[in-house]
């Protein structure tokens, strides 16, 4: 018997090893310096609470065990029930264990904040003085991801690479319902949410391709809305760059709209060139011929709002159509009715074809400046 | 069917022969309910139960006869939750390769949507609510709660919610939207059909049920503990229940309020949470969680209320630690409400947001850590007697540290941008599901059967159920925690990577040991039923019991108490018991007692059809089943004749029947 046990506990030390070395925990061994520090975060935390989780597991089998009902040795005292030193110690250690966990909690909520731009490279390398951020603009559409790079004017779809070593900044938005943009080597996530714009700072450590998903239900073709983030040399990512210029078409407002429909597992795309101030457009919803920014709205409130001829802004301000021109409520018809039917006039037919970027008559006269949305 | 399209749609709505199921899996469950449907409809007109079960239970007001109908809706309702749960597990672990699986989006979707709303709305809160009502008003010596028809209606409108729910599986669909239904998404335009319509109804109809019932037993509480049990004498199960519905009152609105919000929206284009004219989704994130994080309180804090009973009852000792206990339940019920931001710290909110709300919900792990240790003194020099119920409770105390350490990770909100929405996070929150509020309820169900039956549950069956629901629970969601290590998110119906597979089944066969778990329990039920001679409580006290609903008979009788007992400390029926209590044989008089009324089941009724005639646009039968609804309230409130004295004699027969039982069992 005790050697059956050995046997059974030792294949138990090798089997879990095993298991653990098996899986590939990105979280655990990410490739980015963000992602590192919220790993780190993780592992410091769980040693902080075993601090009390241990004594608590031993303390409860042990007393389960010493107390039980055959053992009449064990002390019993069935009127034992205060006692103010006890008291004074439970309430206290969870309390102490908190108030190191909590002031790690701020420091490190500031620190990793991700609307803040990076201060290093990782532990050991601040960022040199020269570095440019590079800057990213993600959109979330049903169902594949949109980036744009606008300082080399292309865009991409389901597809990104940054170079090792360089900050990069997200910008993050979506086109319809919620998303969240998460690539777990190299960040946490954030959501993406339509008509808003979310930041992301971070930083890929090491070459490879690594997964890049959306970790937010957002409907039926949410399983296969993953994307490769390819990180790469200085070189490799110029030869990334002139090879989406090389391969990609043109992105003009029409091959967005044709994008932004419904589609699930969207090969990778290339863009060369992008249409001026396509990212801003999504970003406000107003990338339909016909209707309004949200910023051009939001300035129009902020001046005091317009008054009784607003209503004209109303079609202009509709922005959700996906299931116009569907045929009926369609109801347990398999899969018919969870992608609408992508070949289907939406939004454009929606709304009349109107000079897109139709000034507002608003009480002060002035048509609002596009460029106000500074977020 | 029809000529004129218009008619038709005048009649039927948007119902049409369409809405039938074409899925195979969803024809074949549809084809066994109706069977099944058919044959307890058949046995019930065979066994001339129709009568008697009108008049015994639907029209009852009895808190006992409520508190065991809710109960049973709840373990329906399981059945349900959990058949959705092993299709998700199966659906997981074969998807991979580019093998679909067997479930595609549209269904798979509408599974994981089903499954949490079942679980939180149909099973765990009328679980929860069955127990405070049948053990409340006599843990504090009542007759009954302070309304007794207003329960009778709580628990019908509840039902009426499930049926809305369940009719969704076979007429028409159900939302795909996750279970707190997310706009843009859950709005008119991403989901255009019945499904959400199916989520709003079924939970506006159930929570009218909920507040109402909170309502009740709050005024009970207040009002109709017996003589001397002052509020700090009160059992702790109690004070739980006092907390809980408290809770209960204060959020349930704000979860109507957003609906009805997201109904208007949906219904006369509104623009509250949608992205046109100026509408705004994230109020609806933010306000559905200031319901939904007091709501986890709501399923747990009365599980804490029965592991505290379970473990002083069965240690043989005082709880440790009475008044701490109270102050943290209270401490837990203020707290809940200030912690909601921790389910979308990824929001982007700013950092100071973020951390406030993160260091708050650590803060609850105090009072919580404060309520551990306090079970554990109670073992401490007691004499522990390993009855059922004690396994459960151990068995929590040893899973729900590790749900609760897992839960202080995600509070903190650096790390929880790498967890959130992982399938570390469904690891997380079903740890304290599970191993918190259900464990809790299965020690209350063998705890306090033999106060609801007569006798108690066999054991052996008892044993089995826990031992396959706690290993089962550790094969099934500890590989959940590895693979929201390794990023993999939650909802999600096909996979990639086929190196991720191997932990999926292993999970899949978890959920396996738990269905064997369910069955010994049903098992446990049948074969206890069998041996009940065997299993017979006669004294009332089979447990050695501390509080006052041990101190009457088992099953209690209508009236509870045929005299409304006097206490004196904690642990009343503990205290009568060392004080040498002599039960009284004589000096009884009539007893007042509420009437049965079919009122509340009528109501519930009607609102079926209202429900159904809005979730299908069939206007006029919504505006007849919604005058029907007001009429019957108005020709209630003209019922006076609500109320009837139970003779003396019956009282002294009844009284007289368990002095003879409980001499006999002396002798």
């Amino acid at each position: 018997m005790p050697r059956l046990l050995k046997l059974v506990s030792r294949l138990c030390a090798l089997a879990v090893p095993l298991a653990l070395a098996g899986c590939d925990m990105v979280v655990m061994s990410p490739s980015g310096d963000i992602a590192a520090q919220q790993r780190d975060l993780i592992v410091v935390s769980v040693l902080l609470m075993l601090l009390i989780i241990v004594p608590v597991l031993f303390l409860t089998l042990y007393f389960a065990w010493h107390y039980r009902h055959s053992n009449t040795k064990a002390r019993y005292e069935p009127n034992w029930h205060h006692s103010t030193r006890l008291e004074v110690v439970i309430w206290s250690a969870p309390l102490a264990i908190i108030i190191v966990l909590g002031a790690i909690t701020w420091i490190s909520t500031h620190k990793l904040d991700p609307y803040r731009p990076l201060d290093r490279l990782d532990a050991e390398r601040p960022i040199p003085a020269d570095t440019k951020p590079l800057e990213v603009e993600v959109v979330a559409l049903d169902w594949k991801w949109l980036f744009f790079y606008p300082e080399y004017g292309i865009a991409t779809v389901n597809e990104m690479a940054a170079p090792v070593d360089r900050p990069i900044t997200f910008k993050i938005t979506a086109s319809s319902v919620m998303n969240s943009f998460y690539v777990p080597a190299l960040a946490g996530m954030i959501y993406a949410m339509p008509g808003m714009e979310t930041k992301l700072h971070a930083v890929i450590n090491k070459e490879g391709v690594f997964d890049g998903l959306s970790a937010n239900y957002s409907g039926a073709g949410f399983s296969h809305m993953r994307f490769k983030f390819h990180g790469v040399t200085n070189e490799g990512f110029d030869g990334w760059i002139a090879r989406v210029k090389q391969n990609g078409t043109a992105l003009s407002r029409d091959a967005y709209l044709k994008l932004e429909k419904p589609s699930e597992r969207e090969p990778v795309r290339y863009f060369a060139t992008v249409e001026d101030g396509l990212y801003s457009r999504v970003l406000n919803m107003c990338a339909t011929p016909g209707k309004m920014c949200m910023n051009e709205m939001m300035h129009i409130d902020m001046m005091g709002g317009a008054g009784v001829e607003s209503h004209e802004n109303r079609e202009k301000l509709k922005y959700d159509n996906r299931h116009a021109g569907e045929v009926g409520h369609g109801t347990g018809s398999g899969m018919g009715d969870t992608v609408p039917a992508t070949g289907e006039p939406a939004r454009s037919e929606a709304a009349p074809h109107e000079s897109h970027s139709a000034p507002v008559e608003n009480n002060n006269g002035t048509p609002a400046p596009a460029q106000l949305n500074s977020n | 069917m029809f000529s004129n399209p218009d008619l038709a749609k005048w009649i039927f709505g948007r119902l049409t022969l369409d809405a039938i199921p074409h899925e195979p899996i969803v024809i074949m469950t549809f084809i066994a309910v109706v069977l099944g449907g058919i044959a307890v409809l058949g046995l019930i007109t065979y066994m001339k139960w129709w009568v008697p079960l009108w008049r015994d239970w639907v029209t009852s007001v009895d808190h006992k006869k409520i508190g065991i109908m809710y109960i049973i809706l709840a373990i329906i309702m399981l059945f349900r939750g959990f058949a959705d749960a092993i299709m998700m597990r199966i659906q997981q672990a074969i998807a991979f390769n580019g093998n679909e699986g067997y479930l595609n989006s549209h269904h798979y979707d509408q599974i994981f949507t089903a499954h949490g709303v079942i679980m939180i709305f149909f099973v765990a809160m009328p679980f929860v609510t069955g127990f405070m009502n049948y053990v409340v008003p006599l843990q504090i010596g009542a007759r009954d709660v302070s309304f007794p028809f207003l329960n009778n209606f709580s628990f019908w409108m509840t039902t009426a919610g499930a049926i809305i729910i369940m009719i969704s599986l076979f007429v028409g669909e159900f939302a795909r939207t996750g279970w707190l239904a997310y706009p843009p998404l859950s709005g008119a335009d991403y989901s255009p059909g019945v499904g959400v319509d199916y989520y709003i109804w079924g939970l506006q109809v159930a929570g009218v049920g909920t507040t109402l019932s909170g309502i009740n037993l709050i005024a009970t509480i207040v009002k109709m503990r017996a003589p001397g049990m002052s509020f700090m004498k009160m059992p702790v199960f109690t004070w739980t229940s006092l907390c809980t519905n408290i809770l209960i009152v204060a959020t349930f609105p704000i979860l109507t309020a957003t609906l009805v919000l997201l109904s208007l929206d949906r219904y006369v284009g509104t623009n509250f949470f949608t992205n046109d004219l100026g509408g705004n989704p994230m109020m609806y994130v933010n306000l559905i969680w200031i319901w939904g994080h007091p709501e986890v309180y709501i399923l747990v804090l009365p599980a804490f209320g029965i592991f505290s009973e379970v473990v002083a009852t069965f240690s043989g000792k005082r709880l440790f630690g009475y008044a701490s206990m109270v102050y943290a339940t209270c401490v837990i019920m203020v707290l809940s409400y200030l912690v909601w931001l921790h389910h979308f710290f990824t929001m982007g909110s700013g950092a100071s947001v973020n951390a406030f709300f993160g260091i708050t919900t650590m803060i609850i792990s105090i009072p919580t850590g404060a309520k551990m240790f306090n079970w554990l003194f109670t073992m401490y020099r007691g004499r522990i007697r390993y009855e059922v119920p004690m396994y459960w409770t151990v068995g929590f105390m040893v899973t729900f540290v590790i749900g609760g350490m897992t839960g202080v990770m995600l509070a903190i909100p650096p790390a929880d941008f790498v967890l959130h929405n992982s399938l570390f996070l469904i690891a997380h929150f079903h740890n304290v599901i599970i191993g918190g509020v259900l464990f809790g309820l299965m020690a209350g169900v063998t705890y306090w059967f033999p106060k609801a039956f007569g006798y108690k549950l066999d054991p052996f069956w008892g044993k089995m159920s826990f031992w396959f629901w706690q290993i089962g629970f550790f094969f099934a969601f500890m590989p959940l925690y590895v693979l929201g290590l390794m990023g993999i998110t939650r909802r999600v119906s096909q996979f990639e990577d086929p190196s991720l597979q191997i932990w999926f089944i292993i999970a899949a066969c978890g959920a396996g040991m738990i269905a064997i778990g369910i069955a010994s329990f049903v098992i446990q039920l049948v074969v206890s039923y069998f041996k009940r001679e065997q299993l017979k409580d006669v004294t009332g006290d089979p447990w050695n019991g501390r509080t006052l609903e041990w101190a009457t008979s088992s099953p209690p009788p209508d009236y509870n108490f045929a005299l409304t007992p006097v206490v004196y400390d904690h642990d009343s029926w503990d205290d009568m018991k060392a004080r040498g209590y002599v039960r009284p044989t004589e000096g009884f008089r009539k007893i007042h007692m509420p009437k049965n009324t079919g009122t509340g089941a009528i109501l519930s009724g009607l609102s079926v059809v209202l429900a159904f005639a809005l979730i299908w646009y069939i206007w006029w039968l919504a505006i007849v089943a919604f005058v029907g609804i007001i009429a019957v309230s108005i020709a209630h409130t003209f019922n006076y004749d609500r109320d009837f004295y139970i003779p003396v004699e019956e009282v002294i027969a009844t009284e007289g029947k368990r002095t003879e039982l409980l001499a006999k069992q002396v002798s």
